[in-house]
């Protein structure tokens, strides 16, 4: 049986149907998620898809982090569950405190869209084990509000423990070190601001790098079932 | 209560039979107050005299463009796709046996003037209810935008904030924006235009009406609550000229958009769709509530009752008249059987959205709305929905016609040497209308849903329906003011057929056709002559082409005192592709392919890019139109496309010939060797602005058969040399040469340098 991803909708979520294509493209069994159900229904990992949620109200993801499901989302993350968090869902990781540091306005200050070369810094995460470390990838990377900042202590921290999982090759919006995406100290929360769901068609994409993340997943979790 | 003491009710009305009553300052003529004593037999409330006033305005009621725009009616060829048409909320064509596609385009133009940037956001999101309300999800937006003159200080206040609109808005309710165009033009100084297109996609079976039937239906509003954003927007902003001075501030008349509440629209009312949870559906724009109830009310069974201190409202202290004609935005109105009246709103609450019962479906054959127990508007609907003035203005030539049309571009200074030559094609590439617009279109999401197979700045966005058949549609908008200035009539054939070639060069076959007509006063004779024209233009092209218009929308007084922006009729055109995996791209395919051009180079000038930039003229006879030859063209790429014979191709537009291969090498990152035919003018070649040609890019092998296909339709078609990757640019024989470099450094850029970023 192949794997179970949950995919959340919270109101003002966008790629939640998009995230359910990359997950069924790559293997898995997308399954929807409500914002307002604590229930994960038994799914065997958590995508947090972009949009705005709650429509960015207060800041982005601020509120996503007092829903029902992300109390669930948190407690099932510590007992080692994969999550991802796309754009706002990376934003909502944030939020939630399942990964430091913080999301603001672009350097340039406008909402700019364009695909992103990234550079993928470790497999060591559940979300990247089946990319080569140092491989170059492209994913669109379209917001507002995406410049990774934190302070010294934590950007040195997550550079040390080799928690920096994607790091733009051409900085779009001023984030801190190039970063571009990043995990938490177990490696099963991963969080970026490109787009993986709209990296999965040669047709409609700039690439399909975005599968990479879904068959890491798979791997990653058909290994703990192994074990 | 006191509070409620002093509204005129309809009892008021009739016991103060003399009351003065401000009708000519809500903009009604005389005989038309006259006109609404003698329906309601006695003077209107202040209620009924604001829903009149609203629902009588040019903007509602079409009235100075409605005797030309029954052309579209009358002329419009009959096809079996067509599943609704003019009148509707949009134009609904049929895809195959089990989907069906919606899309409009319309303006607002005078609120993005005002407020930039919420004006614009609240056009895509007008745009949006009317595809939400005939069934359908909306997939995707794009827009057609001009502006003043790039350098004037003012087109540094305008475009950013249209731009920051259109993507604000647009990005957050999750549309991908799949293209549009730019311009820049002195005429559209104080009356920049802002006309925003939306396309949905439904199961046939889930079309949607907005007939108010069954007596004993409730009446339900849907989303935001009500406030006094844009009280007045409508009749005040788009039915009056805008004064010389810029004395009138009519700033607070400019709704306030929340694209959030819309993405919680799209879904619930989907959702209710599926559910066959509801009867009848109407968006609220502009006149809000006035428009809605009315025209629900009319298509019905003809009676409502709504009892208006139910709806929910965001201001204190708004009077029944505030309410009725509010245009507070993200809102929809439902008529639902009362047995299904619960899970509505239970299914609208699980998405937090407003959703409450105010009336009901009658068999009165009146629209009568009480607050608080008083009735304050007793008509009957149709008189507001269907039975508004129409009139037939005054049409005259203008006297400049025939100096303008001898005042020929092709009579003025040239380049001649090879050096100036290569310098017109970089300050062509540099200027204004012609460069990268990349500014404006990072600023929108482009890929959200994952089914955008070519955006910008292909010539035609390209957007997958199914994933499983792979079918799909292609949607150009295309205007040209100045060709429509020069000759309203063929300039609006020219836009249709620029709009028309644009999605047959994708490879789609155009079926349908959506139009925004941007004019001056119709108060003047001179540019009611230029409508008149133009809808007649477009009402034979269709005939013609054998796609049908199938909506869009009219806005009239796009002046500044006397100075009437040039007549811009845009044009978006619709098609449909059976496999969007065989779609033609922009580019220059592989080393070794040939690059030819299909069509014919006349010289032709006037009203180009060229005698604009190098010349600032417009005078002369715009290109030939030859619709024959586009049909012969369409079907022509759409059989290449199928058999995959092209791998790419461009339309030739603004800039002729030079400025496509300026786009192409830029795109694609290829060169391009290029060798004129024998005894062809390079200036002509290069800048004309002939019409129905297009820039093809053919695989090695296949030259024959493309060949043999275009003869065989009797199109024209001239190699003109070959792609490669190891040529640095544009490498022109016998003449000169180009680095990408220095086409990048002119055409990329532009736009954000001028504003000064």
């Amino acid at each position: 049986m192949s794997a179970r991803i949950g995919i959340v909708t919270f109101p003002g979520s966008l790629d939640d149907r998009d995230a359910a294509r990359a997950a069924y493209l790559a293997g898995a069994e997308p399954v929807a998620l409500w914002h307002d159900d604590a229930q994960i229904h038994g799914v065997d990992a958590v995508w947090l898809p972009g949009g705005f949620s709650y429509g960015d109200a207060l800041r982005c993801g601020a509120i996503a982090r007092f829903s029902q499901v992300m109390d669930t989302v948190k407690a099932a993350a510590a007992q080692g569950m994969p999550v991802l968090g796309v754009c706002n869902g990376f934003q909502v990781l944030c939020e939630s405190h399942l990964l430091p540091g913080a999301l603001v306005r672009n350097a340039h200050l406008r909402y700019r869209n364009r695909p992103a070369r990234l550079r993928v810094e470790t497999d060591r995460t559940a979300w990247t084990n089946a990319i080569e470390p140092g491989a170059e990838v492209v994913m669109p990377a379209k917001h507002g509000e995406g410049r990774y900042v934190a302070d010294e202590a934590t950007l040195d921290a997550l550079e040390q423990q080799g928690r920096v999982v994607f790091r733009y090759l051409d900085n779009p919006n001023g984030s801190m070190r190039d970063i571009a995406g990043i995990t938490n100290e177990a490696g099963n929360v991963v969080g970026l601001m490109p787009h993986p769901e709209h990296a999965v068609e040669a047709l409609t994409g700039p690439s399909t790098d975005g599968l990479g993340l879904v068959a890491s997943v798979l791997a990653h979790l058909s290994e703990g079932a192994r074990r | 209560m006191s509070q409620y003491v002093a509204v005129d009710t309809v009892g008021v009305a009739t016991a103060t039979p003399d009351e003065k009553q401000p009708w000519a300052e809500l903009g009604l003529k005389e005989d038309e107050y006259q006109r609404i004593r003698e329906i309601l037999g006695r003077r209107p409330t202040q209620s009924e005299l604001a829903m009149y006033s609203i629902m009588w305005s040019e903007h509602c009621s079409y009235k100075s463009s409605k005797v030309h725009l029954r052309q579209f009616g009358e002329k419009n060829p009959r096809t079996p796709r067509l599943l609704a048409g003019i009148g509707e909320n949009a134009g609904v064509v049929a895809i195959d046996e089990n989907i069906a596609v919606t899309f409009k385009v319309e303006s607002h133009n005078h609120p993005s003037y005002v407020e930039p940037k919420q004006g614009a956001a609240t056009g895509v999101g007008g745009i949006i209810r009317d595809i939400i309300a005939m069934g359908a999800r909306p997939i995707a937006v794009m827009d057609s935008l001009r502006f003043g003159a790039i350098d004037h200080p003012d087109t540094a206040r305008v475009l950013p904030g249209v731009v920051d609109g259109i993507g604000h808005y647009g990005n957050c309710v999750g549309l991908p924006n799949i293209g549009g165009e730019t311009y820049f033009d002195p005429c559209y100084q104080g009356n920049p235009l802002v006309n925003a297109l939306s396309v949905g996609v439904m199961p046939r079976s889930r079309l949607q009406s907005m007939q108010a039937s069954g007596t004993g239906n409730i009446v339900i509003l849907l989303g935001a609550k009500t406030g006094r954003d844009g009280i007045g927007g409508v009749s005040v902003l788009a039915s009056a000229t805008f004064s010389e001075t810029g004395e009138d501030d009519a700033r607070p008349s400019v709704q306030v958009g929340d694209p959030f509440t819309e993405k919680l629209l799209i879904e619930v009312c989907l959702e209710l769709f599926d559910a066959q949870l509801v009867v009848g559906v109407q968006d609220l724009g502009g006149a809000g509530l006035t428009c809605a109830l009315s025209e629900t009310a009319a298509a019905g069974d003809g009676g409502m009752h709504v009892d208006l201190e139910l709806v929910p409202l965001r201001a204190k202290g708004m009077e029944p008249h505030d309410i009725l004609a509010s245009e507070s935005q993200e809102r929809m109105l439902l008529i639902v059987d009362p047995a299904k009246a619960e899970e509505v709103l239970a299914r609208a609450h699980r998405w937090g959205l407003l959703a409450t019962a105010i009336g009901t479906v009658t068999d009165s054959g009146r629209l009568v709305v009480d607050f608080h127990g008083q009735t304050v508007v007793d008509v009957p609907p149709k008189s507001l929905a269907d039975e508004g003035p129409v009139y037939h203005r005054p049409i005259a030539e203008p006297n400049d016609l025939g100096l303008i049309a001898v005042d020929r571009a092709e009579t003025l200074p040239r380049p001649s040497t090879d050096e100036e030559i290569r310098q017109t094609v970089l300050d062509m590439a540099a200027s204004p209308n012609l460069c990268d617009k990349s500014w404006i279109t990072e600023q929108y999401d482009s890929s959200v849903f994952g089914n955008t197979v070519l955006g910008a700045p292909h010539d035609a966005g390209v957007v997958r329906l199914d994933e499983r058949t792979g079918v799909g549609i292609a949607i150009s908008l295309d205007g040209n003011g100045r060709f429509a200035r020069l000759d309203p009539y063929h300039g609006a054939q020219l836009a249709l057929a620029e709009a028309y070639r644009n999605v047959a060069v994708t490879g789609a076959t155009p079926i349908a056709v959506s139009d925004c007509l941007n004019f001056g006063s119709p108060e003047d004779p001179h540019v009611m002559w230029q409508f008149e024209r133009a809808v007649t233009g477009i009402a034979d092209g269709c005939q013609k082409l054998g796609i049908p218009v199938t909506g869009g929308n009219v806005s009239f007084y796009n002046q500044t005192g006397r100075e009437a922006i040039h007549p811009t009729p845009v044009i978006g055109v619709l098609g449909v592709i059976d496999d969007v995996a065989r779609r033609i791209p922009l580019g220059l395919g592989r080393t070794g392919d040939t690059i030819a051009l299909i069509g014919t180079t006349s010289e032709e000038l006037s009203g180009s890019e060229w005698a604009s930039v190098a010349h600032g003229h417009l005078g002369g006879v715009p290109p030939k139109v030859d619709l024959d030859h586009e049909m012969k063209l369409a079907d022509l790429l759409s059989r290449l496309a199928e058999t995959e014979q092209l791998a790419a191709a461009h339309d030739l537009s603004e800039g002729g010939l030079a400025q496509a291969l300026v786009e192409a090498i830029s795109h694609s990152g290829m060169g391009a060797q290029i060798l004129l035919p024998e005894g062809a003018d390079p200036f002509t070649y290069l800048f004309s602005e002939s019409s129905g040609r297009v820039l093809v890019v053919i695989p090695r092998g296949q030259e024959l058969a493309v060949r043999t296909a275009c003869e065989s339709r009797g199109l024209p078609i001239t190699p003109l040399g070959v792609a490669d990757a190891n040529t640095n640019g544009l490498h022109l024989r016998d003449h000169f040469d180009i680095t990408r470099e220095d086409i990048d450094a002119a055409w990329k850029g532009r736009i954000g340098a001028r504003l000064g970023e």
